[in-house]
């Protein structure tokens, strides 16, 4: 079982690495170099789980990854990114005085001194806003900035006091897991049950607060008390996060992994539970490279992992992502250029009185206005989806290649029609638009069309408009046999 | 007892005006963010150089001062590019997608930092506060003979001059593009290049600060001055005036507080410029308020005037 687990570890830490590299060469060439000297050991702790400082830093990695992803998820669809950051650079004020108060390191003083920081800095955000012409980004940065002045200075007042060298507050900054303690993990626990519960709890409210704003307000639920409600849960979270990831980065595990969520799902229930996967997975694989890499800080290894993640969602996210953005605007663009040498080959056919004989490619290339080469490649083009067949110097339609070449003309013809006719538009300057549209109209608007122009079978240049018994039957039909097989 | 104005001067004049030309320098430039309501751009630009100063010390293994603004310009910009790269792509909105690109470099620039410690002369500390009491300690620049005063401060001053030089040369374009876009594009102006201009300019600004006052404070020089200065003037020129006395003030203010308290001196200059915000924010809602008072009393002639 031991080789089992040492060999999925291998193999983890072989992907983890290699996602490492994608965002960093140099770094991830740093951490192999410690790891080549130690890492045997340092894996077989990690994965013994003999430490108990690592046990509690891998579970306040998965308590912070769901809360944080949790809540994330909700920030992002609210358009609230960086009120998140603004929120856990003003709460570095309250973690000092937290500590101020008893002069130690107590849990608990910390959170309800950064946690009223939090919110205070919010508040200001808020009567800034109201009370003067300061835009909400400059009031963001304005609050983030001068909160977390005051705590730095409170804080390297604390660390030039004679007993304050030890405090380890430093660890606020960027974070490292491995200082977390029992008291720590059960406020995390806490926090992050009570955020899962109120968002059960408050799902619909949550929702309808979020997207629909108007029906809300119909359905007479309080916004503004969801909204506080909200901050108060994000400030605590926000506060939880911070021993582990660092008050500079928090943010980032907040938006990161809601933000991949979203361009993976459009539901929010999915987005919420993927989004909490994400912030685990970014949480352990930060925990995991912070103990193999001997005091690395754990904030930025968190945020590389999430942004990993990040980054793959974003290249190759199946609706949303840029890989498949691209390559279903390739498609379409093949697709309408194959549409538009289909339209040219019916308009030959169609100057030649539709006889049962091919278009030959000169004719096509003129059409065109393009080289004889260029005809032929557009129509072996055509040949290969089954749309016409070439033989020698000439272009024959399949059954099925004709069908769509009547339906673009007729999509084409019936567009310029409803142009002029209901648009007022004049009929030589319908032509653009109409290039446009053909290649996607769907079958109920052209129904529709038809029936508002009353079933009309000539366009403004008086040219005929493919009907349906010209598309599938009657007059065209005829010529199918003679001209599938040559 | 230490005593930054009298005994101690030639110690902390040099810090106090260290962080004076800082204030300045960011507070004009960030005048510009404030209008175009970019501020959080210099937030998401200050955090992304940080990758590149890091990488620019490992190649060039000194504090050459050609290689740090090189890294940090190329870092700037992949940082503007990052950013349009994610949310005109997809669907993640503007905001989302600054804090992703920020956090990411800046993350990568932490963890450099701390895997290359030894060859960098930086500390994961320094890049959040700075280190502006070290001012004083740098070798001294002398030219034709005169001390000028330390690398950094030299180098500071110069880049300040650049950008009063470029706000003169380019004030009427600058004040056109920022409150005007339209009417900016049909005299002939290029926005694009303006925008990535500033952005520049910023990146420049951000990178020669960032030893003194680290990379969160540099965005409280660049936003306090000018949002202190939005709320008393709706004048360009009077902004700027404003702003640079803003500056003044906070950095002798910023100085006593931080030898007072005895903590970092460029956060209590950042403390110190937010005092003196709130103190104005606070007389312009008093202001506001008396104004509806009076208001209220007759707010009838206004509206009596026969039709």
């Amino acid at each position: 079982m031991k080789g089992g687990g040492l060999n999925q570890a291998k193999r983890g830490l072989l992907g983890l690495g290699l996602a490492l590299m994608a965002v960093s060469i140099a770094s991830a060439a740093s951490v192999s170099e410690i790891m080549d000297t130690e890492w045997r050991e340092q894996l077989g702790r990690f994965f013994s789980m003999r430490d108990p400082s690592l046990r509690f830093a891998l579970v306040g990695s998965i308590l912070l990854g769901l809360s944080c992803g949790l809540l994330g998820s909700f920030i992002v669809v609210r358009r609230m990114a960086l009120v998140g950051d603004a929120l856990s650079h003003a709460v570095l004020p309250g973690v000092a005085l937290g500590f101020l108060w008893g002069m130690t390191k107590d849990p608990l003083a910390i959170f309800i001194g950064a946690v009223i920081a939090g919110l205070t800095g919010t508040a200001v955000v808020n009567a800034l806003v109201k009370t003067t012409r300061i835009k909400a980004d400059t009031a963001l940065g304005l609050v983030l900035a001068s909160f977390f002045a005051v705590g730095l200075c409170l804080l390297t007042m604390i660390q030039n006091l004679p007993t304050g060298n030890k405090s380890g507050l430093d660890k606020f900054l960027f974070g490292q897991a491995a200082a977390l303690g029992a008291d720590d993990i059960t406020l995390m626990a806490i926090v992050t049950a009570a955020a899962v519960a109120l968002i059960t709890m408050f799902y619909k409210e949550l929702l309808a607060t979020s997207f629909d704003a108007g029906f809300a307000r119909v359905a007479g639920i309080p916004a503004e008390w969801v909204h506080h409600g909200l901050m108060l849960v994000l400030a605590a979270a926000v506060v939880i996060a911070l021993q582990a990831v660092g008050v500079v980065l928090v943010s980032a595990m907040l938006i990161t992994p809601a933000a991949a969520a979203y361009l993976l799902t459009d539901r929010m229930h999915r987005m919420l539970l993927m989004a909490g996967g994400f912030g685990i997975l970014a949480g352990v694989t930060g925990a995991f490279f912070s103990f193999v890499g001997r005091g690395l800080p754990t904030g930025p290894l968190m945020v590389i992992g999430a942004s990993t993640v990040f980054a793959g969602a974003y290249l190759a996210g199946p609706r949303h992502g840029v890989l498949a953005r691209w390559w279903r605007q390739r498609s379409r663009a093949a697709r309408t250029e194959r549409e538009n040498t289909l339209k040219a080959l019916y308009h030959v056919w169609e100057d030649d009185g539709f006889r049962d004989v091919g278009v030959t490619l000169a004719d096509l290339a003129q059409r065109r206005r393009e080289t004889l080469d260029e005809a032929l490649r557009r129509s072996r083009e055509l040949e290969r989806h089954g749309m016409a067949s070439v033989n020698r110097d000439a272009v024959y339609f399949t059954p099925q290649g004709r069908r769509r070449a009547a339906e673009i003309v007729r999509n084409h013809r019936l567009w310029e029609l409803y142009l002029t006719n209901s648009a007022n538009i004049a009929p030589d300057h319908v032509h653009d638009d109409a290039e446009e549209i053909e290649h996607v109209l769907g079958e109920k608007t052209v129904r529709e069309l038809e029936r508002r122009l009353d079933y009309a079978t000539q366009d403004p240049h008086g040219k005929h408009i493919p009907g349906p018994r010209d598309i599938h039957g009657g007059v065209l039909a005829g010529g199918d046999k003679a001209e599938g097989e040559p | 007892m230490v005593d930054p104005w009298t005994v101690d001067l030639s110690l902390y004049g040099w810090i106090a005006l260290m962080g004076f030309l800082v204030a300045t320098a960011c507070g004009l430039v960030g005048n510009y963010l404030i209008l175009r309501r970019m501020a959080l751009m210099g937030d998401a630009v200050s955090h992304s150089v940080l990758p590149g100063l890091v990488i620019a010390f490992l190649f060039s293994s000194s504090r050459g001062t050609g290689a740090m603004f090189l890294g940090a310009l190329a870092a700037g910009i992949a940082a503007t590019v990052l950013i349009e790269a994610i949310h005109r792509k997809t669907r993640v909105k503007q905001d989302a997608a600054m804090g992703i690109a920020f956090s990411t470099l800046f993350a990568i620039g932490v963890l450099l930092v701390s895997l290359y410690s030894e060859h960098v002369d930086l500390d994961a500390d320094c890049v959040l506060y700075g280190e502006i009491a070290f001012v004083p300690l740098e070798p001294m620049v002398t030219w034709l003979g005169v001390t000028l005063g330390p690398v950094s401060l030299v180098r500071m001053a110069a880049v300040l001059l650049v950008v009063v030089g470029l706000i003169f040369a380019f004030y009427k374009e600058l004040l056109v593009a920022s409150f005007d876009e339209a009417l900016a594009r049909a005299t002939g102006i290029n926005p694009t290049w303006l925008h990535y201009g500033l952005m520049s300019v910023l990146s420049v600004v951000i990178v020669s600060a960032f030893e003194s006052v680290g990379a969160i404070l540099v965005i409280a020089m660049l936003i306090l001055p000018g949002a202190t200065a939005s709320l008393m003037t709706d004048r360009l020129g009077v902004m700027h005036a404003i702003a640079v006395g803003h500056a003044a003030v906070s950095a002798w203010l910023g100085v006593s507080l931080g030898v007072w308290l005895d903590c970092s001196i460029g956060a209590a200059m950042v403390v110190a410029g937010a005092a003196i915000f709130t103190l104005v924010w606070a007389g312009a809602v008093l202001r506001r308020w008396q104004r509806r008072m009076g208001h209220d009393v007759e707010p009838v002639p206004a509206t009596s005037v026969p039709r």
